[in-house]
């Protein structure tokens, strides 16, 4: 296994027993998938695959049922400051202020600090995602969007290995879901932060992620391929439609969300399918690699060899 | 005609009401003007104004200048059965304040601790189903029986009265705390103590302190009762004293009193409920 790899999920499974009490069900199984350092991987999938338990799972706040996911050479058991969350629903604390939500992730974080410290810190996050000048404001004060902001700020300001993200703009609307995600895909590219992020919207996808992780419907789901995403770095929201590779892409993923969740279990059936090494895609206009991917080919290789 | 705010049409509602009252409060009174022939002058003597079929029952005018001169003077000591309305209500005040802190010392951490433990919620709950329904006057036989001093057996009995609501509003509330906030405190490392005064304590402050606001105006409500049996000093005795002395008089205005220091303890909790009430 490479040693670029920050998490390594193996196996992870998750079933609950049946509701009429006679054996289990299983909501997924048999998923293996890397993420490495610096990389923005997202997981597309149907309502029901079981991306929400897979993320609480990757964080440690739930455990699985079977499978594990190993974190720099070691097993995650249980949440930690390293694997920071975003939640979908902000999750801030309606009675502390913007400045306090932060200041309550950092000073877990340091507890060492002084309040000086602490303050400098939290303004410097407070100022990357945008919010100077509502230091003070309590998160009823705030619209989706800010709150969200404020979500992400929280999490970015712990500076953990990895960022996790459970459909963070999906709450919000479109313009504001717009603007966050060109926040974020900057913020990443100058912090080179490793992300893991759920969502089901596939523009999203293509514009912020590296890797797209494919996930059949539960129950039962299982990793159907890892799409390469073949757009430069440099693409943005207003002009990455332009690209030729954009369209393949977003196809692919149509074709997988419309279709192939759901026909999975042909797929499975054939023999050259090992849920180990999932298939990796490479979209791309003229179905030759792009010039940007070598080194990606190198890195499919060896997951796949 | 423009419509008033509501704020000033209640207010004069209010008053509208309070004249209606007076007024039929002051009619009521007035009847019962046979007079009873042949009556016994020893008896007509004893029984006071009753006897010539005049009620005993005050006035509105009189009771509000027995309210008027109580306010007038309310600090005066002349022995122990003449002590003005001041100094009772001090004494009934401190004895609920020092009955209901002490129920609030017990009350939050247990709770706390039924809200987060299943366990002792199950084991915990028969007791307090059981003890939560029994009224102050069952209690204050056992207290005086046991602790035999009569003002800590008051204290006692407004301590074992006041803490059920604090208590059940204290689990509940802990309880029923966003799982998600805990999940954020959880994946940032937060410690149990921690993540109790951070994140448990502020999220359920607002249910806690509904609880503590019902708690005193139980122990407000205990103390006139227990008072009233212990006697010695506090308004409760002062009541029950100017019963004895069938000045009813006395014992209306002593009514507007308790309601009075009622209220106030009420708008205090309330206050404070504000402070700690978040916008979700």
């Amino acid at each position: 296994m490479s040693e670029l790899a920050q998490i390594r999920i193996d196996g992870l499974k998750q079933a609950f027993p049946s509701p009429d009490g006679k054996g289990e069900t299983t909501i997924f199984d048999e998923v293996w998938f890397t993420v490495d350092k610096g990389e923005f991987v997202c997981l597309i999938g149907h309502s029901g695959c079981g991306k929400t338990t897979l993320l609480n799972i990757l964080a440690g706040l739930a455990e699985p049922s079977g499978g594990a996911v190993i974190v720099r050479g070691k097993e995650v058991v249980g949440p930690s400051l390293d694997r920071a969350v975003v939640f979908q629903s902000h999750a801030l604390m309606p009675w502390m202020t913007c400045m306090g939500n932060i200041a309550f992730a950092v000073t877990s974080r340091h507890p060492n600090w002084s309040k000086e410290q602490v303050r400098a810190h939290c303004q410097k996050y407070i100022d990357l995602v945008h919010l100077t000048g509502a230091e003070n404001k309590k998160p009823s004060q705030l619209s989706g969007g800010m709150k969200q902001r404020v979500g992400i700020a929280r999490a970015m300001a712990i500076e953990p290995e990895i960022m996790l993200l459970d459909e963070p703009f999906s709450a919000l609307d479109a313009l504001t879901r717009g603007t966050l995600q060109d926040e974020l895909l900057g913020i990443c590219k100058e912090t080179e932060q490793t992300v893991f992020m759920i969502t089901h919207d596939i523009d999203e996808a293509i514009l912020l992620a590296d890797k797209i992780v494919l996930m059949t419907n539960g129950p039962d789901a299982r990793v159907c391929e890892i799409v390469e995403n073949t757009l430069p770095r440099s693409r943005t929201r207003h002009d990455m439609h332009k690209h030729p590779n954009y369209y393949p892409i977003r196809n692919h993923l149509i074709e997988f969300l419309v279709n192939r969740s759901t026909e999975f279990a042909k797929e499975l059936a054939d023999p050259n399918y090992d849920p180990r090494n999932p298939p990796v895609v490479r979209p791309a206009a003229d179905n030759q690699m792009p010039p940007g991917s070598q080194s990606g080919m190198r890195r499919a290789r060896a997951v796949n060899g | 005609m423009p419509s008033m705010p509501i704020k000033t049409r209640a207010i004069i509602l209010s008053i509208v009401l309070f004249f209606a009252f007076t007024a039929a409060w002051e009619f009521s009174i007035g009847g019962g003007k046979n007079q009873l022939a042949g009556v016994d002058p020893e008896y007509a003597a004893l029984m006071g104004a009753t006897a010539k079929g005049k009620s005993a029952m005050p006035g509105p005018f009189e009771v509000g200048k027995q309210i008027f001169d109580h306010f007038a003077d309310p600090f005066y000591d002349k022995g122990p059965n003449d002590k003005g309305v001041g100094i009772q209500l001090g004494y009934s005040i401190l004895r609920v304040l020092v009955g209901f802190g002490a129920a609030v010392l017990i009350a939050v951490p247990l709770g706390f601790l039924i809200g987060m433990s299943p366990l002792f919620y199950r084991a915990l709950d028969p007791f307090i189903q059981i003890m939560k329904p029994v009224s102050p006057l069952a209690w204050m036989p056992l207290a005086l029986y046991t602790i035999k001093d009569s003002t800590i057996s008051s204290v006692f009995v407004i301590f074992i009265c006041s803490i059920w609501p604090m208590l059940v509003n204290t689990a509940f509330g802990v309880a029923s705390v966003r799982k998600e906030w805990l999940n954020v405190a959880r994946t940032l490392e937060v410690g149990r103590f921690r993540t109790a005064f951070r994140v448990i304590l502020p999220a359920a402050a607002p249910t806690i302190l509904t609880g503590m606001r019902i708690s005193v105006g139980i122990a407000w409500l205990v103390i006139v009762a227990a008072e009233m049996l212990v006697g010695g000093t506090g308004i409760g005795y002062f009541v029950w004293n100017e019963w004895n002395n069938l000045s009813i008089t006395n014992v209306i205005a002593a009514i507007f009193f308790i309601g009075l220091i009622g209220m106030g303890l009420d708008f205090i909790l309330g206050r404070l409920t504000k402070v700690v009430t978040y916008a979700d």
